[in-house]
């Protein structure tokens, strides 16, 4: 029995991995070999589809639009929230615990309520197709998410923190900035991977915000799914090149990951 | 948990997050409740009408279905998700080499855009070109989901435990590394099984991170949209279309503003009380 005990993981990672094989094998292959032959792996090998991704404009803008407004997301999102939920862990205020539960609220609003109003709304102050209206839209829900994390992290670190450095005569801010954010670092880091991830895979709000300028690079792909016939090795490779950046921020918070999905409160 | 001052200068700490969810969730919202009570013909011209869009909504057969589809849905990614997710956050390492390892490959899922997972798994179980659909049709089952109703619910769902079941096992492992040594220790000392070690240390200590976990997978499972879209576009039929997809070809397909609008506040109604459940059991929970 002890000795098994790998197995259950390991088949489950298996199980992962097998439908992003199949997507990246098939973004190596040939339109028609995906159509007229079925191979475990690629016949013949080709680049061709990562090459008409690199040299397309339409192609290649759709990431820069994508990283672009969901590294305006993160900013915003993580930077209004620190005081927030500074503000949360310390004091006792007001409406406090409603403030709290509304802006969870916002969270668990569906995307496609939104979608409608969203539009007219960002179309009303001019900022339809823009990377700051995609932006400023998914602090819907990455805002809430921010303060909630940051919360459970911040309650983890003792006031006697905070009452030594007002004792020693740091004001507010300059407390904040020099000693409690790189206490929270890692809090910090976690938050920014979440917002990251959250703006990165959200589609509904960001394809009906955008039209031409900012279109992000998923929406990209939904468009070529239905206009121009059905060329699947390029869906795949697009497909396959979107997985790359999430795989990359994953590895920087790996060992805070977890904490990070239990919001700070383990 | 630490002890809280009364600070009522606090609220300008909170000032610009409140700010900016209000932006962005009010005036939406005062959009939506606007169009729920009024009838247009276009033209911008409005008529008031009350709550007769709520009536409709509330008894239509279609909103029934979708809510039922919606509820069904929930209900068994929830069943297959926490169980399989805990089950195996117990069998992973607890360190070592190869706790990093499980850890990355396990949230990969989590960072791929939603619509880049449904058409991953379009391609992945297509009955001709698909590696699953292929191995189910060898094994001699007929498969293929854009046609059967069956199958197309045993796509999806897979699809979402696929997705979200990382979620569960990396909280409850976290739960778990929570847990002190000394807690086995005791518990080897005094013969407890295996099976007592899980119902009176781990269970209780997870019970936390869980209730999180059950949280975020009700709303989100709740609302999903883009994946079951691009994979099966709520085909065949009506059959895979959830509560998302029928509010999004109400309103932006036909463009019945009104119904759309009344329909939303009822959806958006149910996912609020039903988190506002889970969400004051878990700050009792966290209180004791």
């Amino acid at each position: 029995m002890k000795n098994l005990k790998w197995l259950p993981p390991t088949l489950y990672i298996l199980f992962l991995l097998l439908p992003i094989y199949w997507l990246v094998s098939m973004s190596f292959k040939t339109t028609n070999e995906i159509l007229g032959s079925f191979y475990l792996w690629p016949q013949n090998f080709t680049l061709d589809n990562y090459v008409k991704i690199f040299t397309d404009p339409t192609w290649y803008n759709g990431y820069f639009n994508s990283i672009t407004y969901v590294a305006l997301n993160t900013l915003i999102s993580v930077s209004v929230a620190l005081p927030a939920a500074y503000a949360f862990s310390r004091y006792r205020f007001l409406g406090d615990k409603h403030l709290f539960f509304w802006l969870l609220t916002n969270r668990m609003a569906p995307p496609a309520v939104f979608a409608l109003p969203f539009f007219q709304l960002y179309s009303a102050i001019g900022l339809f197709d823009t990377h700051i209206a995609v932006a400023l839209a998914h602090c819907l829900f990455n805002i809430p998410l921010a303060v909630w994390i940051l919360e459970g992290f911040m309650s983890g670190v003792p006031k006697e923190l905070d009452e030594t450095a007002y004792v020693d005569g740091y004001s507010f801010w300059r407390f904040f900035t020099k000693i409690f954010i790189p206490t929270i670092s890692a809090g910090i880091g976690v938050v920014m991977f979440f917002c990251f991830m959250f703006s990165w895979v959200e589609l509904l709000l960001a394809k009906t915000l955008t039209s031409v300028a900012a279109k992000p690079i998923a929406a990209t792909m939904t468009r070529t799914a239905s206009t121009s016939g059905y060329e699947l090795g390029l869906l795949a490779a697009a497909g396959t090149l979107t997985i790359i950046p999430g795989a990359f921020v994953i590895w920087f918070v790996r060992n805070h990951i977890a904490k990070g999905f239990a919001l700070g409160r383990v | 948990m630490i002890d809280k001052t009364t600070n009522q200068k606090a609220w300008f700490l909170v000032i610009p997050v409140v700010a900016l969810v209000a932006f962005n969730a009010l005036i939406p919202l005062m959009t939506v409740v606007n169009y729920s009570v009024q009838e247009t013909f276009g033209d911008n011209v409005f008529f008031w009408e009350g709550v007769k869009w709520f009536e409709t909504v509330l008894h239509s057969e279609r909103f029934h279905a979708s809510l039922l589809r919606q509820l069904t849905f929930t209900g068994i990614i929830l069943l297959i998700e926490i169980p399989l997710g805990v089950a195996i956050a117990l069998s992973m390492p607890k360190k070592g080499p190869w706790v990093s390892v499980c850890l990355v490959l396990m949230a990969l899922p989590l960072l791929i855009p939603w619509n880049v997972v449904g058409a991953m798994w379009n391609i992945f179980a297509l009955p001709d070109i698909g590696l699953l659909g292929k191995m189910i049709n060898g094994m001699g089952i007929d498969y293929n989901f854009t046609q059967q109703p069956m199958a197309a619910w045993f796509t999806t769902v897979l699809m979402d435990v696929w997705h979200w079941t990382s979620l569960v096992v990396l909280l409850a492992y976290a739960g778990l590394c929570s847990i002190p040594n000394a807690y086995y220790q005791a518990a080897r000392i005094d013969g407890a099984s295996s099976w007592a070690v899980f119902r009176y240390i781990q269970l209780p200590k997870m019970k936390r991170v869980l209730t999180i976990a059950i949280l975020l997978r009700f709303m989100d499972s709740f609302m999903i949209y883009t994946e079951p879209f691009v994979l099966t576009g709520g085909g065949p039929g009506n059959t895979t279309t959830f509560l998302s997809i029928d509010l999004v070809k109400i309103a932006l397909g036909q463009f019945d503003l009104g119904p759309a609008a009344a329909m939303s506040l009822i959806y958006f109604l149910i996912i609020l009380v039903l988190s506002w459940i889970f969400y004051t059991l878990m700050m009792r929970n966290e209180e004791q």
